[in-house]
């Protein structure tokens, strides 16, 4: 197991480097002298060249990437062009927000959508089963902006119960943080739950036909433990899997929501730096995304073998 | 004085959805088991036996419902009874254990708590009081260092173990009566002749009424009290054990014993035709040895050395992991064997790369064990049948015309080139198979367990097919089985596997009358119902 987890985490060292390599392209392969661009419109020669000497940009290729390399080694990830702030703490301030939403929305997603998802399979046919589908094919086919305002505008405009947008630090209140936080991760979980609910629908059928089920009823045991007991926990790899990839997908896909409820968070930061330009940021993104990505799946892998423990590395 | 059946069935009817085959899945049956005794039904697939037994433990799916009659468990219908009460009589009063020990354990459950779940639903034991019964019954059930393997999962125990777990959380809470519903089907000769020796242990010790399911009549011959011989959803035939099995009355009992292959092979002319295949220094290796990950290695097929004359069947025997398939699928190069000659006419075709073993394929042709799903089920079966000629050449329209006298040669119509699979049954789809193996002209046929799924009935007309196919073709057959008795009435030769290795080989009747190896003896004893005669050169 512990030589497992070396291996796999040693494996993520070429992929980091390739999306390293990737991103440090991206800016160099970029048309035009980097400098004149991160420079602007109205810049003279001088400026053009101190900017060039600042960044390295006069040396060759391979050394500059092992200098910045170096550099994001040391927590350095560069000056912001757009910001004028250091890019780590950029990021830092921006993480909160983003992670509070996709954890609250994840968590969220995972309480409804397993147990709804379980139901359907157990009742499979029933108006419950095709109620809860019905709301699935419902959940796909709106837009996270869409439920959105349209949370926004019953439960904050028409009703006042909720904020309307904004974000409050968990620092400054645990109550505050989490009322700005509930239309938003709803919003986001929808089209979550529907996925993930109808993922469990399909696993947990597939392993009620098994034998150890009928094992289980020939006990005597009572249908809910079946179900708790034999069934879910056997249908869990493949759900584990779906929500582990929409939690990297959420992460990197919290953008209109956090536009739509005006959160300052990664995804925020993200639109603003494309925008702008803003090379240093939008590369620490990337990589902090990658990272992220590759985490999550080295976590998911992890979680089979004790999910299932036929599964041996 | 006369104690009390622990099951009788009344009159019992289950009646299928609307559009089945037939209104019953069984009709009007009745039988009792008393305590002690073992009564097994006995039928091939679709007779109703496992429907039975089920209505019985009230597992029925939703589709079939009892229409009329009482499953009396000691006295009390089961089929009355409301889901607590039921839920409160399995386990204490009925268990059942499964053909299929892997996918009836629970896979992420360790064993001992799949025991102890038992008693936390019917007792209010304590946790480690549970766990303690849990390692009494596995001692009992004689399961090797208990202490230790209540911790195991199903997966880190032999198909045996699993067996003798199974039965052990049945019998945990001494129930009268037992429900095995095939149980020892899915386990090597061996091993099945243990555990049916476990049956009749508990039975007689624990004085356990046992409702015995199976097909096999040789398992009948060696653990029935007492018999029902099932056909099509109605009992046929019902009575004690030497009346049925020595003075069968029913015709459709007597032609089930004669469907059972003799033990006793026929004689044989020795084949003298050309080699048609030579294998030498087989090896074939699985696992790998890996950086910062321990070696694990499996010698799957150690040196095997055989040869297959033309017109001659050759059948390699052996239990789960013997390696017999293993070397089947490095003849038909579906795996690449590790090292070793495989020769086709000459052509080394061992080592041969991909591309340049292309045209040697179509000589070496497989039929496998389960029709049901080495049919392509969303192609018609004349697409089947046509795919490889096609592949090597052959004009459409000749490749079906050969297709379609292929189909009558199997006896089938050909007319049923346009169906599909799964309008066919499974006898019918196995001919299928070995209509699609002939398509291409191979000179060599190799029948993976190629009858081991089918009822016995069905088992020898296909049987039959084979060899009338190798006669009339020439062909060399290599006959893979585990089942002894098909191997008696098939194989010419015989070379008998364990663990990779070939431990005897010799001509068929040798090798019965007289074998050389401890372990060729064991097998040949374990084989159920050796005191009974079956076959039909046999059966009066």
């Amino acid at each position: 197991m512990l030589s497992y987890l070396l291996r796999r985490l040693i494996a993520t060292i070429p992929v980091m480097l390739l999306v390293a390599v990737f991103v440090f392209m991206l800016l160099r392969l970029t048309p035009g002298d980097p400098a004149a661009i991160i420079a602007g419109d109205y810049a003279n020669d001088a400026q053009i060249a101190e900017i060039r000497t600042k960044l390295g940009l006069d040396k060759p290729l391979p050394v500059q990437f092992m200098v910045w390399l170096g550099n994001m080694f040391q927590g350095d990830f560069g000056e912001s062009f757009f910001y004028k702030k250091q890019v780590g703490e950029l990021i830092a301030a921006r993480l909160e927000p983003t992670l509070s939403l996709s954890l609250l929305t994840i968590i969220l997603t995972v309480c409804i959508a397993v147990p709804l998802g379980t139901l359907a399979a157990y009742r499979q046919g029933s108006w419950l089963d095709r109620g809860i589908m019905g709301f699935s094919v419902l959940g796909f086919s709106l837009p996270v902006f869409v439920i959105g305002y349209m949370l926004i505008y019953l439960f904050s405009i028409k009703l006042g119960w909720l904020p309307v947008q904004g974000y409050q630090r968990i620092s400054d209140g645990v109550g505050g943080w989490l009322l700005r936080l509930i239309l938003p991760s709803i919003a986001l979980s929808v089209i979550f739950v529907a996925f993930i609910a109808r993922m469990t629908r399909t696993s947990v059928l597939e392993v009620l036909g098994e034998d150890y089920i009928r094992t289980a009823r020939a006990k005597g045991q009572t249908e809910t433990r079946v179900l708790m007991r034999h069934a879910v926990r056997n249908a869990a790899v493949p759900i584990v899997t779906v929500i582990g990839l929409s939690f990297a997908i959420l992460i990197g896909g919290v953008v209109v929501t956090e536009s739509v409820f005006n959160l300052p968070g990664l995804g925020l930061l993200t639109v603003e730096a494309v925008l702008a330009r803003d090379f240093p940021t939008i590369q620490a993104v990337i990589l902090l995304f990658s990272f992220i990505y590759v985490l999550i799946n080295l976590l998911i892998d992890v979680s089979y073998t004790v999910l299932d423990p036929r599964i041996r590395y | 004085m006369e104690q009390q059946n622990v099951l009788e069935v009344r009159n019992l009817s289950v009646s299928l959805p609307k559009n089945a085959d037939r209104p019953n899945a069984v009709e009007n049956i009745s039988f009792t088991v008393a305590p002690g005794e073992i009564v097994c039904v006995v039928g091939e697939s679709g007779s109703g036996k496992s429907v039975t037994a089920s209505a019985v433990m009230g597992l029925l799916p939703a589709a079939l419902k009892p229409s009329t009659g009482e499953t009396l468990l000691q006295g009390e219908d089961t089929l009355q009874a409301n889901a607590n009460r039921l839920r409160d009589l399995r386990g204490t009063r009925m268990a059942m254990i499964f053909q299929e020990p892997m996918t009836a354990l629970n896979p992420v459950t360790r064993v001992g708590e799949q025991i102890s779940e038992v008693l936390e639903i019917h007792t209010d034991l304590s946790a480690a009081d549970r766990r303690k019964r849990a390692i009494e019954i596995m001692e009992a059930v004689h399961l090797p260092d208990p202490e230790k393997m209540v911790d195991s999962f199903p997966h880190q125990l032999s198909g045996g173990q699993r067996q003798r777990i199974m039965i052990a959380m049945a019998l945990v809470l001494d129930p009268a009566l037992l429900i095995a519903d095939e149980p020892t089907t899915a386990l090597d000769v061996t091993t099945q002749a243990q555990i049916l020796k476990l049956i009749k242990e508990m039975q007689e010790r624990r004085g356990t009424g046992v409702l015995f399911i199976t097909h096999d009549f040789g398992v009948v011959a060696e653990i029935a009290d007492r018999i029902v011989v099932m056909q099509n959803g109605r009992v046929v035939e019902y009575g004690d054990r030497d009346d049925v099995l020595r003075r069968p009355k029913e015709p459709y009992t007597q032609m089930l014993m004669a469907s059972v292959p003799s033990m006793t092979p026929p004689d044989r002319m020795p084949r003298t035709g050309k080699n048609a295949i030579e294998v030498s220094n087989l090896n074939k290796i699985y696992g790998r040895t890996g950086w910062l990950s321990k070696d694990r290695i499996v010698h799957a097929a150690s040196n095997v050395d055989l040869h297959v004359r033309r017109g001659e069947t050759l059948g390699i025997v052996g239990e789960s992991g013997s390696g017999k398939s293993t070397v089947a699928r490095c003849i038909a190069r579906l795996i690449d064997p590790t090292s070793g000659t495989i020769s086709l006419h000459g052509t080394d075709i061992g080592t041969l790369p991909q591309a340049k073993l292309r045209p040697h394929r179509r000589k070496v042709q497989i039929v496998f064990q389960d029709p049901y799903r080495s049919l392509n089920p969303r192609r018609t079966i004349g697409q089947s049948l046509v795919e490889a000629p096609v592949n090597f050449g052959v004009p459409i329209d000749q490749a079906l015309k050969t297709a379609r006298d292929l189909m009558e040669l199997v006896g089938l119509s050909g007319d049923a080139l346009e169906r599909y699979p799964h309008q066919f049954s499974g006898g019918q789809r196995q001919r299928i198979c070995i209509a699609r193996a002939l398509a291409v002209e191979p000179d060599v046929l190799i029948a993976d367990e190629a009858v081991s799924a089918l009822d016995v009935s069905v088992q020898a007309q296909v049987l039959e097919l084979l060899d009338d196919i190798r006669e009339r073709y020439d062909l060399a057959m290599l006959f893979i089985t585990h089942d002894l008795r098909v191997a008696a009435q098939i194989c010419d030769r015989l070379i008998v596997m364990k663990k990779g290795v070939v431990v005897e080989q010799g001509p068929t009747k040798e090798v019965y009358s007289n074998p050389q190896h401890d372990y060729t003896r064991l097998l040949l004893d374990a084989a159920p119902g050796r005191d009974v005669t079956f076959g039909s050169d046999t059966a009066a």
